[in-house]
């Protein structure tokens, strides 16, 4: 019965199909997790923000699947010295305004934005801030001398977008920030970007109609310089609920969709119309221990144990990290012996294993001091990372096996980073993803001592300090040449594992699924990227 | 946090006679099925640490390695799963016996304590009238307002997180209700020739709202609770589903079938299945129940 | 009564003003948006300068009078996470959320009204019954998990309908509707159903209670002795008794579902009102969620004032018009 209904909805909904065929197969619909909150590049430094950005804005230099820096409007670059940078820019592009892309343009971007007044944070201004000079060389070459070395310029770049000039009145533009650069009308707002009259890029993709909330629609810009998109037509909607979302696909609404849930895949994998890719991610999980004398959630005998690094250690090895990812996260994550896959640059290619031994861990316990072990409270988020609350409880069951008595405590992420960075936590499980793929964002982010002048150990909120590992890192993040700075970053990451400044668990994966039919193979940085999206067979 | 239900209207009544009452309960085949799995139910919640298998919130009896069993298997540790497990490694048995506790005292509870406020703004602000009823029922306006999750976040941030938390939450945002209904009641009885008689006999006040008034506007108010009972179980869910309900490591069966709605799509089914159905089964009794208990309650059908 | 109108506005001034008071503080206390908008690797200057644009950097008293001085003026901010203002964000999303909730409210009057009938007539018949135990399904289950359900009959199972969005609006005086096209009805057709289910319920039991109120009224009895068609008394007699009630509270659960329509808007990523406040109080945004929750005080109080007029036009019993205190 039910069976005969099937069939004959089947049957109807495939003449409607082959009806509508000829006018939709150009469109890809893409179903994503969260939605973008402006069109304006410059806007807010959020990785869907960022993803849209590329299909209809270009930058400097690009960063392939695997973070790898590669040319996009700049074709070559050469340093003359630590500080001064020689673009060459790319000729013959176009905006879709018609009019010719120059190094004019970047420096205007650059300043506006230096002057982005509608914006909400000041996204993107940290490395333009640190720039001297800029200056053209002609249309087509760019000249940037930085106020310090700045190592990581070209991965900045890469996220740094090019507008057209034409969107203001100016003479003559100079990067000359005091003077607004000799832009004599307003700033453009993120409201023009949002209405369309100023998202005018020079990107493999133009927007066609942007409604919050609800779709975001572009089509294909032919006069592009690149090679053409396949897809006429975008479609970018935001389900923010997996289940949902993932329902689309498999109704037929989306064409792909990001992040489904690992568990789900089950459903996709035993059906042949559907297939996904799951690619490990450069986003670690990770405990912080607060390594204050008093802590708020600490019930011990004597002071705070997790300044002891035997009882860090402890904590790590009475952890099976094979079988959170086996059986939480799905096999869809990598158990962790450090802060960044051992690929990525400045990560150590061998690091040892951190095994499973609740035997081991009882006795260093023991060793330091806690044979009874002692009590804390484990904070995390239930909305932020994959699986964040199930994590949290399957540590607390481990750590509890240990005797190390850990409540959970698992709260929405508003609540959580705030409370977190008012260092109201003794024992909080957080996440890292490094935008710029190299080992040194983890760690000078979280281990350095805390320096605000010097943005060291800004969320280092557990106050661990130690000057071995400072002393590692400062040069680290100063050095130019890319071999030395590589084999420094080794070396820190070596010595913040040797005293486990922080217990790494795993490292996400992010999972796309798709219609058969097309294909992606993922990014490590988490953007769905259309231009890479291609039809199959 | 979708619906509130208004039923100033479900029917007015006389006073109870009760012995009429039980007898008309008696002559129903459902409503003594109904009574009967109310009273399974409460007592399955109160004596749940003396039948469940496990203990549920104790962190060290779960083991990740048993989780997501199907039901009937048989874990690790040789101990059979008659419902499966979460994905914890919990017994859903247990933990179903334990949410069943906790959802019981959240919709009794919060109901409870939201009647309770209610009616007495409502009784005061509808029968003394005036100035207190105008700020009375402006703060009816202010509390109708204001989004449950936004408060459910306040107290949570301010006060941390537990089961008393979110009774608080829920019998917050839902107070004004009742207030608005009884004090439409009161309104309406106060004209009433009963109440000027017992004004004309010169008793007190407080006398006329309590022994006279509130009687009367009792029924209505009976039946809406039922149904609140329900909406309250339902709402703590909802919460617990956007992540500010009862604490993960304390599950209700609201948070459960949360939890479970993860796997709906994944096929392990009975994660969110068996708490749907214990909450269905309780819901179902309590409302049977209230049911008959109005329909006996009103004078019209006692015929 | 003119007077009467008066005074209530006066009093709805000041509701509002406690409503964005509290609510004003209340986001505050739940967090920091600062810690939400800027990335944990910003550096000093670059988190100073998002605090002194946010309006941040002054004492929060300040920033409540500044907000109030604002709004007086008819500008309630600028949303801290889009960066335009916090009232066009919400007026936007108006035409969605309000088809959806008619919709459902139609969907629940069409189906309820004729079941609740029939309960009401027929109390002690199986008929009756069946359908009394059944209404309680419509409020047994928590939404999501309903929303959730329909997902995987209607789209997955049988891919009747489509699962998120809004689908094709057509532009009905300047306001953009789904309304009004086959496509946009389809997208309408589960979420406005997952609204409804509660109201449905709601309203067979309100109809079946009125019905029975009814029925046992000396005028239906006298009109039955009098031999008129029993057609005819349902129609004239019990049905006009039932509708005021019915549409009473039909009103008041329009607000509700105006103003509280969250899950369903979520589940079925239907771009309303509700999933902008879920949204916003999630990321703190605190002049869209001080400007959404005077809104629907203000939608609720306009409702509270009609549903007090009509109590006085319903039943000259009631007097609400109390003399001046």
């Amino acid at each position: 019965m039910t069976n005969t209904i099937r069939r004959a909805c089947a049957a109807a909904c495939m003449t409607l199909a082959f009806a509508a065929s000829g006018a939709i197969a150009q469109t890809l619909k893409l179903g994503l997790s969260s939605e973008p909150t402006a069109i304006d590049p410059h806007y807010h430094e959020l990785t869907p923000n960022i993803a849209l950005s590329h299909h209809i804005f270009e930058t400097l230099t690009r960063t392939d699947a695997d973070l790898k820096i590669q040319p996009r409007l700049a074709v070559s670059w050469t340093n003359r010295d630590d500080r001064t940078w020689v673009f060459k820019l790319r000729e013959g592009v176009k905006f879709t305004n018609g009019a010719p892309f120059t190094a004019d343009d970047v420096i205007y971007s650059f300043c506006r934005i230096l002057n982005n007044e509608t914006a909400v944070s000041a996204s993107f201004t940290d490395p333009i801030k640190n720039m001297e000079k800029v200056t053209k060389d002609g249309d087509h070459t760019l000249v940037i001398v930085t106020k310090s070395a700045e190592p990581l310029l070209l991965s900045e770049l890469s996220q740094t977008f090019i507008m057209s000039k034409a969107a203001v009145k100016v003479d003559k533009v100079v990067f000359d920030p005091g003077t607004r650069c000799g832009v004599t009308t307003p700033w453009p707002t993120v409201a023009q970007f949002n209405d369309g009259s100023l998202a005018i890029g020079t990107g493999p993709y133009a927007l066609k109609s942007y409604t919050k909330g609800g779709a975001i629609e572009l089509v294909r810009n032919d006069s592009y310089w690149g090679e053409k998109p396949h897809w006429a037509e975008l479609r970018l909607s935001a389900v923010p609920n997996a289940g949902p979302r993932l329902a689309g696909l498999l109704a037929g609404d989306f064409d792909l969709i990001e992040n489904p849930a690992a568990r789900d895949l089950g459903r996709i994998r035993g059906n042949e119309r559907f297939a996904h890719v799951v690619r490990p991610s450069n986003r670690v999980i990770f405990l912080q221990l607060d390594q204050r004398e008093e802590s708020p959630f600490v019930r011990s005998d004597k002071g705070n144990p997790m300044r002891d690094v035997r009882v860090r250690r402890a904590m790590s090895m009475a952890i099976d990290r094979k079988a959170i990812v086996q059986r939480i996260m799905d096999n869809a994550a990598a158990p962790a012996n450090q802060f960044l896959p051992g690929e990525m640059f400045g990560a150590m290619p061998d690091a040892p294993e951190l095994s499973y031994d609740p035997q081991g861990a009882k006795k260093l316990l023991a060793d330091a001091g806690y044979p009874n072990g002692f009590q804390v409270t484990l904070h995390a988020t239930n909305d932020r990372y994959i699986n964040d609350g199930q994590i949290a409880q399957a540590i607390a069951q481990y750590l509890a096996q240990i005797g190390i008595r850990t409540e959970v405590d698992a709260m929405t992420r508003s609540i959580f980073f705030g409370r977190r960075s008012k260092r109201e936590f003794s024992f909080s499980m957080g996440g890292w993803g490094s935008t710029t793929g190299e080992a040194s964002s983890f760690l000078r982010q979280w281990v350095a001592t805390t320096d605000k002048d010097s943005g060291l150990g800004l969320s280092n909120y557990g106050a661990f300090s130690d000057p071995v590992f400072d002393k590692i890192i400062a040069e680290a993040i100063k050095t130019i040449d890319s071999g030395k700075r590589e084999a420094l970053l080794r070396e820190a990451g070596k010595r913040a594992m040797e005293q486990m400044s922080h217990i790494p668990i795993h490292f996400e994966s992010t999972i796309w699924a798709f219609r058969k039919g097309i294909e992606y193979k993922g990014r490590a940085d988490q953007m769905t990227l259309a231009t890479d999206i291609r039809p199959r067979g | 946090m979708s619906t509130r239900i208004d039923s100033s209207t479900l029917g007015m009544m006389d006073t109870p006679l009760r012995a009429a009452m039980l007898k008309r309960i008696r002559s129903r085949p459902t409503a003594i099925g109904a009574g009967a799995a109310l009273a399974v139910m409460v007592a399955l919640a109160l004596f749940a640490p003396l039948l469940a298998p496990q203990n549920p919130y104790d962190l060290t009896g779960l083991s990740i390695m048993n989780n997501r069993l199907e039901p009937g298997s048989v874990g690790m540790n040789g101990v059979t799963y008659w419902l499966g497990t979460d994905a914890q490694g919990r017994d859903m048995l247990s933990a179903i016996l334990y949410g069943l506790r906790i959802s019981l005292v959240v919709g009794l509870l919060a109901t409870a304590g939201a009647a309770a406020i209610g009616i007495t703004v409502g009784l005061l602000a509808g029968y003394v009238g005036g100035l207190v009823e105008t700020l009375l029922m402006r703060l009816v306006d202010f509390f109708l307002g204001f989004p449950t999750l936004l408060v459910a976040l306040v107290l949570l941030a301010m006060i941390g997180r537990g089961v008393d938390k979110v009774v608080l939450a829920i019998v917050l945002v839902q107070w004004a209700n009742y207030a608005r209904l009884v004090r439409g009641s009161v309104l309406v009885e106060r004209r009433k020739e009963y109440v000027e008689a017992a004004q004309n006999l010169g008793f007190s006040r407080a006398r006329i709202m309590l022994i006279h008034i509130l009687p009367n506007c009792l029924g209505p108010m009976l039946v809406f609770a039922t149904i609140q009972v329900a909406t309250t179980i339902a709402l703590e869910a909802t919460l617990s589903f956007l992540g500010v309900g009862v604490p993960v490591t304390e599950p209700s069966l609201g948070l459960l079938i949360a939890n479970g709605f993860e796997h709906l799509l994944s096929g392990e089914y009975w994660i969110s299945f068996y708490p749907g159905v214990a909450l269905l089964i309780l819901i179902f009794s309590i409302n049977l129940v209230g049911d008959r208990l109005r329909e006996s309650l009103d004078p019209r059908r006692r015929a | 009564m003119t007077l009467f109108i008066v005074r209530r506005l006066l009093q709805a001034a000041f509701v509002l003003l406690m409503v964005s008071l509290v609510v004003f503080f209340a986001v505050y206390a739940v967090g920091d948006p600062v810690e939400l908008l800027v990335s944990a690797d910003a550096s000093a200057a670059e988190r100073a300068l998002a605090i002194q644009r946010l309006g941040l950097d002054r004492p929060a008293w300040e920033q409540y009078l500044g907000f109030l001085g604002n709004a007086l003026r008819g500008d309630l901010g600028r949303s801290f996470v889009h960066g335009t203002p916090a009232l066009e964000l919400i007026v936007q999303r108006i035409p969605a959320t309000f088809e959806l909730v008619v919709l459902a409210l139609i969907v629940a009057l069409a189906l309820g009204l004729p079941l609740g009938l029939v309960a009401g007539l027929n109390p002690e018949r199986r008929v009756g019954r069946v359908i009394m135990t059944g209404s309680i399904f419509g409020y047994s289950l928590p939404n999501f998990w309903q929303g959730m359900m329909f997902l995987l009959l209607f789209s997955v199972w049988l891919g009747l309908l489509p699962t998120s969005g809004r689908g094709e609006t057509v532009d009905v005086l300047g306001i953009k509707l789904s309304l009004f096209t086959a496509d946009g009805l389809r997208h309408m057709l589960m979420p406005a159903l997952n609204l409804s289910l509660a109201n449905i319920a709601l309203v067979i039991r309100l109809t079946a209670a009125g019905a029975v109120e009814a029925r046992a009224q000396d005028y239906v009895r006298f009109a039955r002795a009098k031999g008129v068609r029993h057609s005819r008394i349902v129609r004239r007699h019990i049905l006009r008794n039932i509708l005021i009630p019915v549409v009473t509270v039909m009103g008041l659960e329009f607000g509700s579902l105006i103003a509280y329509s969250t899950i369903t808007e979520t589940v079925f990523a239907w771009p309303g009102m509700g999933k902008l406040l879920i949204d916003s109080i999630y990321q703190l945004d605190r002049p869209v969620v001080v400007a959404y929750v005077m809104l629907v005080t203000l939608l609720f109080v306009v409702v509270n004032l009609l549903v007090d007029l009509l109590y006085a036009a319903l039943d000259p019993r009631v007097q609400v018009l109390e003399p001046a205190a």
